[in-house]
């Protein structure tokens, strides 16, 4: 585990983790360490269990064995909505959003309750994130009614509205035209500057080598390969098993 | 980054909708001065059921806890209402926030049972916990057992000494309690906790992610319903000087029918329920001569609401004109005030 030093002291860390349903194993002793600040990003193949690793770190799903601690604190037991409070946000791969509710109303949920601020403390905070994530001319609309990569901005939104010193994005770049690509980039570098950490599961790979600090691969629930960004996707494991491209 | 805005609550639709509100209240409150004894028996059952309807829009529609088991707090408050006055002589007036109490009490033991049950079974099992309540206040002589018991005329004249005095007062409770509850229910869904139940109503499994305690959340909702159910309950067997197992904890009087209203109407809204009262009155009226076919075609009715119009009436009404007549929406407006 010392073989990869984390830039800056841990904010999160996995140890040992493991999640089964029956004969399936999701997570098998899978370990990992976020430094304050850092951006991890996290590639794997279909069903290689990225997902339940952010699962497993907001407490959507509950490990069978390991532990889980934030900023030094175990928080294995702790329930989802707490672990948000004190600053893990998430990103649904499929976005959840509040449908009915306006674009404005899904962020001051997320301000008012992960945040802890009033009502009217919470305005503010949600203008600037509206702003940040180019959401502002929708602020209005019911979020049933977006498009789908306008819902998947709003998770990013909504999960940074809480205020978060972690955030989790799952595959929100999919999808996107090269320019919206760009400009998520940047939205994201920018959340980076205001010193949240980022783990960031995501398909498009140059994508995510333009933010992040360090790159995992993730197969079978384990750890392939953790490393700089570019030497892990020249490792020939990562290629065979991630690409499909024999190592031969 | 452009620090000038404002966020709006009201529309001009609901600020006008506001003042017609005011009048009808005036014209249904002066009601006893100008009316007959039948409008006004009937304006005071529309009243009980819009609480009942409110009350379980709030439960059902907002905080996701589909209950088929809401006449367990209306039997429970008319029975403590019953005790109260028959065992204690408390004034039957002061009773009724007492049986909400009462109810609220008891709400808080049923929802340990229930709470760990989701979607139909939750539902299932409340119904289990309200036949549970019926039978064994069935068993109970000292509470009248099966048969029940009445009030005796000398608590019934604490009310009021004449019949016309009691009519008038109950008349007025009944709207009284049908304000306070709509009163509360908009309260509630304005504030930060309502904030909180309509993100639960939108996805339970994003709410928790964002911070939000749903299991607290629910559970408050669950036991102020119960509260409010319980009032409701006390003061409908009240009126009715009776109150019998079998019709205190009646699934088709105190849920199937409010379930009806609520859902035709439009689940979800504060609206709804009040569409769904006004049409299954209608119904009711229209169809009383024609025996069961009045069930039949109440059933059909809701079939077709489920099957093809989800959101109910209002649902359909407020997506189509954008209208809002108790806005809980916040607009935000870029430009400062």
């Amino acid at each position: 585990m010392a073989s990869v030093e984390s830039p800056a002291a841990p904010l999160l860390q996995i140890e040992s983790v493991s999640k089964r349903y029956g004969a399936l194993t999701v997570a098998d002793k899978l370990s990992l360490t976020v430094g304050e600040r850092e951006a991890l990003g996290v590639v794997g193949p279909n069903g290689a269990g990225k997902t339940t690793m952010f699962n497993l770190i907001t407490g959507d799903v509950a490990p069978n064995e390991g532990r889980i601690l934030f900023a030094g604190q175990d928080i294995t037991a702790m329930a989802p909505h707490e672990r948000c409070r004190i600053g893990i946000a998430r990103s649904y791969q499929i976005p959840h959003p509040f449908a009915k509710m306006t674009v404005f109303e899904n962020l001051l949920v997320g301000a008012m309750f992960g945040g802890g601020e009033t009502e009217r403390a919470s305005y503010r905070h949600c203008a600037e994130v509206l702003e940040l994530t180019r959401l502002g001319d929708k602020a209005n609309f019911t979020a049933g009614a977006l498009t789908l990569l306008q819902r998947k901005r709003l998770e990013l939104a909504r999960a940074l509205a809480t205020g978060p010193r972690l955030l989790l994005l799952d595959e929100i770049g999919g999808g996107l035209t090269e320019h919206e690509c760009q400009e998520l980039i940047l939205t994201i570098k920018a959340i980076r500057a205001g010193g949240v950490a980022i783990v960031w599961i995501e398909h498009i790979v140059h994508a995510l080598l333009s933010v992040v600090d360090r790159l995992i691969v993730i197969n079978f629930g384990d750890k392939l390969a953790e490393g700089e960004p570019r030497a892990v996707m020249a490792d020939p494991r990562v290629r065979e098993i991630y690409m499909g491209i024999p190592a031969a | 980054m452009d620090p000038n805005f404002t966020v709006e609550r009201g529309t001009t639709a609901s600020r006008r909708f506001a003042v017609l509100g005011g009048v009808l209240v005036v014209a249904l409150a002066t009601l006893p001065f100008w009316g007959d004894t039948a409008s006004m028996r009937l304006i005071a059952e529309m009243a009980t059921y819009l609480a009942l309807a409110q009350l379980w829009n709030l439960l059902a529609g907002y905080a996701g806890l589909v209950s088929v088991g809401q006449q367990a707090f209306v039997g429970l408050g008319g029975y403590a209402l019953f005790v109260m006055c028959g065992w204690y002589g408390i004034h039957p007036l002061l009773a009724i926030p007492l049986a909400g109490i009462v109810s609220a009490a008891l709400s808080l033991p049923i929802a340990f049972i229930v709470f760990r049950l989701r979607g139909a079974q939750f539902a299932v099992g409340t119904w289990v916990v309200a036949e549970i309540c019926q039978l064994l206040i069935a068993l109970m002589s000292s509470l009248g057992a099966g048969s029940g018991q009445s009030l005796t005329p000398a608590i019934v004249r604490t009310v009021a000494a004449s019949k016309a005095d009691r009519d008038m007062i109950f008349y007025w409770c009944s709207l009284g309690i049908a304000l306070i509850v709509l009163g509360l229910v908009y309260a509630l869904l304005r504030s930060r906790h309502g904030l909180a139940l309509t993100a639960i109503r939108d996805s339970e499994q994003a709410s928790r992610s964002v911070g939000v305690d749903t299991f607290r959340t629910k559970l408050l909702t669950y036991v102020v319903v119960a509260f409010a159910t319980g009032g409701v309950g006390a003061l409908i067997f009240l009126q009715k000087l009776r109150i019998s197992p079998a019709a205190g904890f009646s699934l088709n009087d105190w849920t199937v029918v409010v379930i009806f209203m609520v859902v035709i109407g439009g689940i979800g809204t504060i609206e709804g329920p009040i569409v769904g009262l006004v049409i299954y009155f209608v119904l009711r009226q229209l169809l009383a001569d024609y025996g069961s076919w009045y069930l039949i075609v109440m059933g059909c009715v809701a079939v077709f609401f489920m099957l093809r119009a989800r959101d109910g009436i209002w649902g359909w009404i407020a997506q189509r004109w954008q209208l809002h007549l108790f806005p809980l929406r916040r607009n935000f407006r870029r430009g400062g005030p």
